[in-house]
């Protein structure tokens, strides 16, 4: 079996067209709110890459759900296809500010200091309520599409099918900057930076693409999500919702673009199942899965998959 | 051959039942189903389960398992509803709004509940709303407090069987000018979050139109779970305010009670506590006389003393050694409420089982019995509920009830406490209560 990678993803994207058209309506929701979240995973996995954790992808991913919440507020924009290149621009915008500050530092510094960027905003959404509607948040309406309008459940299936474009999107993007010297010097900032500047290349400006990229990725995952849930509110911006980011990329392993995206849909389903089948223990349940694949697969969910398609391949 | 020709017969026999049953499903509407199955979220996990989900959930289970019984007193002593046994599928209201957007299409694509019943948080109420109607699936919200839902818009399929957030503020106002006629000066603490924000504002809107004299001397916004207070008591301490009003509810509000104990902030000026009820049975002789206690409503320590009460009250506590606080008799209004829209709606359609659509028209502008006495559903388009609320003020402690007693205890009717329909709140406090009729 001798494909190239992008077969592989061609093959994803045909059967999660499929699995929209066959799945249940609400497991096809399911779906789309575990893309929307893997893109935002990606957003982490592209600053691991670099050797950065960050624990305030919160920001952009609220600051994106929240952009599209006031375009239609006070605007009065409905049209998807506006409101998720705008999220996303803003996202990337606070990216560009925040990155200035934030790209300067590593390790638990960095972390700490998305982390209090993230619950600054968090803080700003709960108590500007005048604004912001505070903690009950704003309400999304069903966006239209090429100007359609859209109800009921072809609301669902376009909002599904936007963000298996945009995960499609996403994933070649970050594949491509993988690939690309930028991603690899990331990769050599992890590994030794000192060495990577002694070797003549800007480590201040790799680690800001980095950062910039990443913001726009979870800003992406923010739109999809406020698209998709109808509603957003200040909990988007909390630090559990940027670990939770985190703790999807090491379930789904940091090493492909593949993993996080796989991880975000297994999270979602264990979760969905642990609601519906242990309404007083879910969280135990979750947590145990966690420690399970940390045991059993340290490399990720997909690691296996990877292994067995290196081999396939020779 | 002869098992081959006895399975062709049971595969016809199977086929042709099976044409029937949808023949008369599509002739007759829906048929009477073996149980009704009622999804119900409440917070199990959090720091909203303790106050609030769990007492909830425990009102939910024992209701629903005395109605099967059919050991509830009239008008509620049929067994189930109509007959057919009422099936809970109980889960958490923990994971944002967002997760519960997604488990309500669980509930009802999946688990094909027949209805839900739930949503203690207001986020989780405005999020889900829209979706339920989406869905054409019924909604009964039980407990959230924000009065925007069915201001904002009107819906076909979502009901909520209790009075939003004005009630408990505009009836606290009133309550202190009937007890403290002369009060002058007026302050808040408040949780830094919706539910705060609004409950403040209502309470301070509404004391500033019947006594525009009032002075505020402090509004206080900690953030939500702080847990303490001390430098806000300082304030409150040196501002001395003739009344003090809070909305905390939880942890939040036994902290603040605990820490303002030995500072005897109780002293210098009048708490007013609009969730207070729920910690009368937990805080017992730690809560000093003379605080003025509320329950969103004639619930709880402050429930009427009708039949209906007094059997909520028994089975409950018997069952779990404490007795019922307002998320329980909010609980109880909507489940009683379901069981009424029901009924009704079997009664409309001759015996034969109603449909959603029967079943939403049953409830909308319904007047049904509950614990906390009869409901109208009056605002929103027969969509909202109103209910009366109560405040009374504690004295002394009960030991037979190991709680403090109320007295002063005093009824506005729902009429008093609540707008008319088709006036949002805000306007009708702004317009200094334009149709309200209070004793």
């Amino acid at each position: 079996m001798n494909l190239p990678r992008g077969a592989l993803g061609v093959l994803l994207v045909a059967a999660l067209v499929v699995a929209g058209l066959v799945l249940p309506r609400w497991l096809v929701f399911l779906l789309a709110l575990a893309l929307a979240k893997g893109v935002a995973v990606l957003s982490v996995v592209v600053l691991m890459r670099a050797g950065l954790v960050s624990f305030g992808q919160g920001l952009f991913f609220a600051g994106a759900a929240y952009a599209a919440g006031f375009a239609m507020r006070w605007w009065g924009i409905r049209e998807a296809l506006l409101l998720v290149p705008w999220s996303v621009g803003l996202a990337v915008g606070l990216g560009a500010l925040a990155g200035l500050l934030v790209a300067r530092y590593r390790d638990i510094f960095f972390a700490m200091l998305t982390l209090a960027l993230s619950m600054v905003l968090y803080g700003v959404l709960i108590k500007a309520y005048g604004v912001t509607g505070g903690s009950d948040g704003i309400r999304i309406p069903t966006p239209t599409l090429l100007g359609l309008q859209l109800s009921g459940d072809d609301a669902r299936l376009v909002v599904y099918y936007l963000a298996v474009a945009a995960t499609a999107a996403a994933a070649w993007a970050v594949g491509r900057y993988a690939a690309a010297p930028a991603g690899y010097l990331a990769h050599a900032v992890r590994d030794n930076e000192v060495r990577v500047a002694y070797l003549g290349a800007p480590v201040s400006r790799i680690v800001y693409a980095a950062f910039l990229l990443s913001s726009g990725l979870a800003g992406l995952g923010g739109a999809l999500t406020a698209l998709n849930v109808g509603h957003v509110d200040p909990g988007l911006a909390y630090w559990t919702t940027s670990g939770e980011l985190v703790f999807i990329a090491v379930l789904g392993g940091t090493g492909t673009v593949l993993g996080p995206l796989a991880g975000a849909v297994v999270y979602e389903l264990i979760r969905s199942y642990a609601f519906k089948y242990a309404p007083y223990a879910w969280q135990m349940l979750v947590g145990a899965a966690m420690l399970l694949i940390i045991l059993f697969l340290p490399g990720g969910l997909w690691s296996p998959v990877e292994r067995v398609w290196r081999r396939a391949q020779g | 051959m002869a098992r081959s020709a006895k399975g062709w017969l049971a595969v016809g026999l199977a086929l042709g039942v099976l044409v029937t049953a949808v023949g008369v499903r599509t002739w007759a509407g829906p048929v009477r189903p073996a149980e009704v199955r009622v999804g119900i979220v409440t917070f199990l996990s959090g720091a909203a389960a303790a106050p609030f989900g769990i007492p909830a959930r425990n009102a939910a289970e024992v209701i629903i398992s005395e109605l099967n019984a059919g050991r509830v007193p009239a008008p509620y002593n049929t067994p189930g509803i109509g007959g057919v046994p009422i099936r809970p599928v109980i889960i958490d209201e923990a994971g944002g709004a967002e997760k519960q957007v997604a488990e309500l299409r669980r509930l009802v694509l999946d688990e094909r509940v027949d209805l839900v019943i739930g949503y203690i948080s207001s986020a989780d109420c405005l999020a889900v709303a829209p979706v339920a109607e989406e869905l054409r699936a019924l909604l009964v919200m039980f407990d959230c407090g924000t009065n925007q839902i069915f201001e904002e818009r009107t819906y076909r399929y979502v009901f909520r069987t209790h009075g939003h957030q004005i009630l408990d503020n505009v009836g606290a106002a009133r309550y202190i000018l009937r007890i403290r006629p002369q009060v002058a000066t007026i302050a808040g603490i408040n949780q830094n979050y919706a539910w705060g924000q609004d409950s403040w504002n209502t309470f301070r809107d509404s004391m500033r139109k019947l006594k525009p004299d009032v002075r505020v001397l402090a509004e206080q916004f900690p953030r939500l779970f702080a847990g303490e207070y001390s430098a806000e008591l300082s304030a409150l301490l040196a501002a001395r305010p003739d009344v003090i009003h809070t909305s905390f509810w939880g942890g939040d509000l036994e902290s603040f009670l605990i820490q303002g104990l030995p500072r005897r902030i109780y002293e210098r000026s009048t708490l007013v506590l609009t969730t207070g009820d729920t910690v009368l049975p937990r805080l017992g002789q730690q809560i000093p006389p003379g605080v003025v206690i509320g329950a969103r409503g004639p619930h709880g320590a402050l429930a009427p003393n009708v039949p209906l009460n007094r059997w909520f009250r028994e089975v409950y506590t018997n069952r779990f050694n404490v007795r019922p606080v307002y998320p329980s008799y909010h609980m109880s209004q909507a489940i009683f409420g379901v069981k009424h829209a029901y009924e009704k709606a079997l009664a409309a359609n001759r015996g034969a089982w109603p449909t959603k659509e029967q079943v939403a028209a049953a409830l909308r502008g319904a007047t049904f019995d509950t614990p906390s006495g009869t409901i109208r559903m009056a605002l929103g388009n027969g969509h909202q509920a109103v209910e009366g609320v109560a405040y009374g003020i504690t004295s002394r402690f009960n030991t037979a009830t190991r709680e403090m007693e109320l007295t002063q205890v005093f009824h506005f009717p729902a009429e008093c406490v609540n707008p008319p329909e088709g006036m949002k709140s805000e306007e009708w406090i702004a317009r200094g209560f334009p149709g309200a009729r209070c004793p």
